[in-house]
């Protein structure tokens, strides 16, 4: 849309500097960014955790976290300078013509209230309308956002309505009043591949309707590029690159958003030998159910030595539980789960050490996985304590020789805290845990799902070389089909519990598919402008 | 509902069956009291003689088990026995001064629930300013004193310097209503400051541990007024704990005002207690006890599930 540049300016932020207080310092965070947004533009905002995005999309609604200031610059919406409005002018303004998205809709609703009651709360405070009339105006909303039932799905609570609907519920809700602006926060991040294209096309058009102007925040260049007029690349509170969508995807400038695009381009080297006879791992028609809920129905896999099987699926779709069922968590209701041709007992407690040990599991979440309490140096030597007795110097030899396997300078390392690592490397240290134990085989759950794209990629690669190395096998649970592609040998597909389609992975990803697996497949999005629409327009036919 | 429905039937078996336990402490703990009833009660004219008649004459000469089995068959019929002081029927006796106790506690209740959870809401709506200190200091001081000494405190301004009220709160069955109002009113007054405290620092932090949430954060960007921010988005979801904390402080002032009506001399349980302690009319001490046990079983009850309750989820199941 290259006419944006005539329309006139509905928000103008200038030299904004916000600071974040942590241990009682002020610290800037983000050090001076201009945004300007013309009337009916979609501005994307991209960067990793940590970048400022969702802070500065915050401060177009005059608004900062606890904890955090707005500390200079200003920041024109129409003839407000919101940095300097009273709380009552910003009041005001929020809600009636700036609306905010949240990215967890399933949290940002009010677990106490109806959907519809949420909905009319703007208006009817903001004397807009009456109760009646947005009433009425939210079913016409709902419809037009495509969920079901728009006459009666308002009066359900958020707990009683799917993941996607309410997205599109809160979608609706920012509509309300029909703001000139609305702020995206990383409103898909949380849903699964097939439920982020519903949710991206009902934005879209309904923003293109009302010929509302937005900032869309995300991490994910290939779906800001299905939304955005312009893209700007933000990294550590600082102004990468800013660009019209097209032009950027085709001839990105810098170096780190060259990065950002060509993220998922790390691929494992297929493997070359032959299955040997007996499989590492065996699970043989499992069926499993949570109480009287059935959640595995007649699931078989084999997994080999040196081999990585990607268990792909949505959330719902069985693959942790099956990963429950393996570790012995969670015993079936039929089948058996083999380990080098020998049965294992199902539940965990009727397993030896030595079971225990050649079996290990990585998380999807590091900060909850290992205890912020405890120094790298004990997360790490415990398993060497408990599996393999060693002691003293020998352990702490051997601690720092993992540190060194997982790319950390042990004397940097050795003796800190989780809470003084980042992100990736905490899940370095729960990948040293379970090579410190000396598995054959590792259950990787989701293990980058909370991870920056980059940093994500960089634990694939040291999760590959590992595998080089020592010869591990890995089952790969994730619902990241770029994931996928990188790691896998063999793929396991699921759906509601249920193998829809297994084998290697040039059998799998190259047509023709199983129907659900073409659906996956197909709604990764890509880094393509017109991806969306095309897509759109092919499973309209 | 038919979930909330075998929740308080399955509560309220076990509420049973904590009663027999407490029953067999209560009956255990009187057979450890020290001292005898017979001699207690004849005094000068307790020869061995007349001390074996008046055993075998209340069955105190039969075996322990015998003896509580035989008043856990009565108490199932809604027998109490005999008061040993008075010769009067317990239940009679229970029935006036229960009902005493509970008017004292409703009267102290409806001063003190509303303005506890109103001063907790107002201490979260402006938290950290001086109103909110100010609440904090003045109820965590209240709560910090002794309750006799808060009761004589006021029977010393308010009845005897300023004359407003009795410093005695004798009533019975003949005044009016308003009249046993006015004079239940110090010990009223007595009960709520020492329960406001707890009550309003509860609400106050339930309400503030939600202002972190995610759709407290939405309802700001709505544009939401402060106030109905708390009103209508944090207390619903915050009602759990309050109500929990609230139900408690009921159980305390129905069954902790021993003292209290001791100070004012208010004919409650309290009262009866302590008197039937003194005289060892021991079936009283009993009865009492377990009137107090079953009333806070049935609070705790009631609070399990009007928290149950307010928890849309299990509401509203899908």
């Amino acid at each position: 849309m290259s006419e944006s540049k005539t329309r006139d300016v509905l928000l103008n932020m200038h030299g904004l500097r916000i600071e974040g207080r942590s241990d009682e310092i002020w610290q800037e965070i983000v050090h001076g960014v201009n945004v300007i947004l013309h009337r009916g533009e979609v501005l994307g905002l991209i960067g990793e955790s940590g970048a400022g995005k969702s802070t500065i999309g915050l401060a177009a609604m005059g608004f900062a976290r606890d904890g955090c200031r707005i500390s200079g610059g200003t920041i024109m919406f129409d003839d407000v300078d919101l940095a300097k409005a009273s709380d009552d002018s910003l009041r005001l303004l929020r809600g009636s013509r700036i609306a905010y998205v949240a990215q967890s809709a399933a949290a940002a609703f009010n677990p106490a209230h109806k959907l519809i009651d949420q909905y009319c709360e703007a208006p009817v405070q903001h004397g807009i309308m009456p109760r009646a009339e947005a009433e009425s105006d939210a079913i016409d909303l709902y419809g037009r956002l495509q969920l079901p039932d728009p006459g009666g799905i308002g009066f359900r609570y958020p707990h009683q309505v799917s993941g996607g609907q309410l997205q599109r519920a809160m979608t609706a809700m920012a509509m309300a009043c029909r703001p000139d602006l609305i702020v995206f926060d990383e409103p898909t991040t949380a849903l699964d591949v097939t439920t982020q294209i519903e949710v991206l096309s009902a934005i879209r058009d309904i923003v293109r309707q009302f010929n509302t102007a937005a900032i869309y925040i995300t991490h994910d260049l290939a779906v800001v590029s299905q939304m955005a007029d312009r893209i700007m690349v933000l990294r550590h509170g600082n102004l990468v690159e800013e660009g019209e969508t097209r032009g950027m995807i085709e001839d990105p400038q810098k170096d780190y958003t060259r990065d950002l695009l060509s993220v998922r381009s790390f691929r494992k080297e297929i493997s070359r030998e032959p299955d040997p006879e007996t499989p590492l791992l065996r699970v043989e028609n499992i069926s499993a159910a949570y109480g009287k809920t059935p959640v595995l129905y007649n699931v078989s896999i084999d997994i080999h030595r040196k081999r990585t099987v990607a268990v792909v699926g949505e959330s719902g779709s069985g693959k942790s539980t099956l990963a429950r069922v393996i570790t012995g968590l969670l015993q079936p209701s039929e089948g058996h789960v083999y380990y080098d041709g020998a049965p294992m007992p199902p539940d965990h407690r009727k397993r030896n050490k030595d079971e225990k040990r050649r079996l290990q599991m990585i998380y999807q979440m590091p900060d909850t996985a290992i205890n912020p309490k405890q120094r790298v140096s004990t997360i790490i030597g415990r398993p060497l304590e408990f599996y393999l007795g060693l002691r003293g110097g020998d352990r702490d030899a051997r601690v720092r020789q993992l540190l060194e396997m997982i790319e950390l300078d042990p004397d940097e390392f050795f003796d800190r805290f989780p809470g003084e690592l980042s992100g990736g490397q905490k899940q370095r240290i729960c990948i040293a845990r379970a090579l410190a134990a000396e598995p054959e085989l590792i259950i990787c759950d989701e293990v980058t799902s909370a991870l920056d794209q980059l940093v994500a990629e960089e634990i694939l690669k040291l999760l590959q070389r590992l595998q080089d190395e020592l010869g591990l096998a890995y089952m790969f649970i994730t619902h990241d089909l770029a994931t996928v592609r990188a790691v896998a040998d063999e793929i396991v597909v699921m759906l509601q519990g249920e193998v829809v389609e297994q084998g290697p992975k040039e059998q799998v990803l190259t047509p023709p598919h199983h129907a659900y697996t073409e659906l996956l497949l197909s709604s990764v999005p890509e880094m393509d402008p017109d991806w969306l629409d095309n897509l759109l327009e092919q499973r309209a036919n | 509902m038919p979930q909330l429905g075998r929740m308080v039937a399955q509560r309220l078996a076990l509420g049973l069956l904590t009663l027999f336990i407490v029953s067999l402490i209560i009956f255990l703990c009187v057979e450890l009291l020290p001292g005898n009833l017979a001699e207690a009660i004849l005094g000068q004219a307790a020869t061995p003689e007349t001390v074996a008649a008046f055993n075998r004459e209340l069955g105190l000469d039969l075996p322990p088990h015998e003896r509580y089995i035989a008043w856990l068959i009565n108490i199932m019929q809604g027998d109490f026995g005999r008061s040993l002081a008075s010769q009067r029927e317990i239940s009679e006796l229970l029935g006036s001064r229960l009902q005493n106790t509970l008017f004292l506690a409703a009267v102290a209740a409806a001063i003190a629930v509303p303005l506890a959870v109103s001063l907790g809401i107002l201490a979260a709506l402006y938290r950290e300013s001086i109103f909110d200190r100010a609440v904090n200091a003045v109820t965590l001081t209240s709560i910090s004193v002794p309750e006799f000494f808060v009761a004589y405190i006021l029977i010393i301004v308010l009845s005897v310097n300023l004359g407003w009220f009795p410093s005695i709160s004798n009533i019975n069955d003949g005044l009016s209503f308003w009249e046993k109002v006015y004079r239940t009113a110090l010990p009223a007054f007595t009960l709520t400051l020492v329960c406001v405290a707890h009550m309003m620092r509860m609400t106050r932090a339930a309400i503030i541990n939600l202002l972190a949430s995610p759709y407290i954060e939405m309802a700001r960007l709505k544009g939401l007024r402060p106030g109905r921010i708390i009103l209508k988005h944090a207390l619903p979801n915050a009602l759990a704990p309050i109500i929990n904390v609230v139900v408690l402080n009921l159980a305390y002032l129905i069954v902790g005002v021993v003292l209290v009506e001791v100070v004012f001399v208010y004919p409650g349980m309290g009262q009866l207690l302590v008197d039937s302690v003194a005289k060892r009319d021991i079936p009283v001490v009993q009865a009492c006890s377990l009137v107090f046990a079953a009333t806070y079983i049935l609070l705790n009850l009631l609070a399990d599930v009007l928290s149950i309750m307010s928890n849309p989820r299990l509401l509203h199941p899908r």
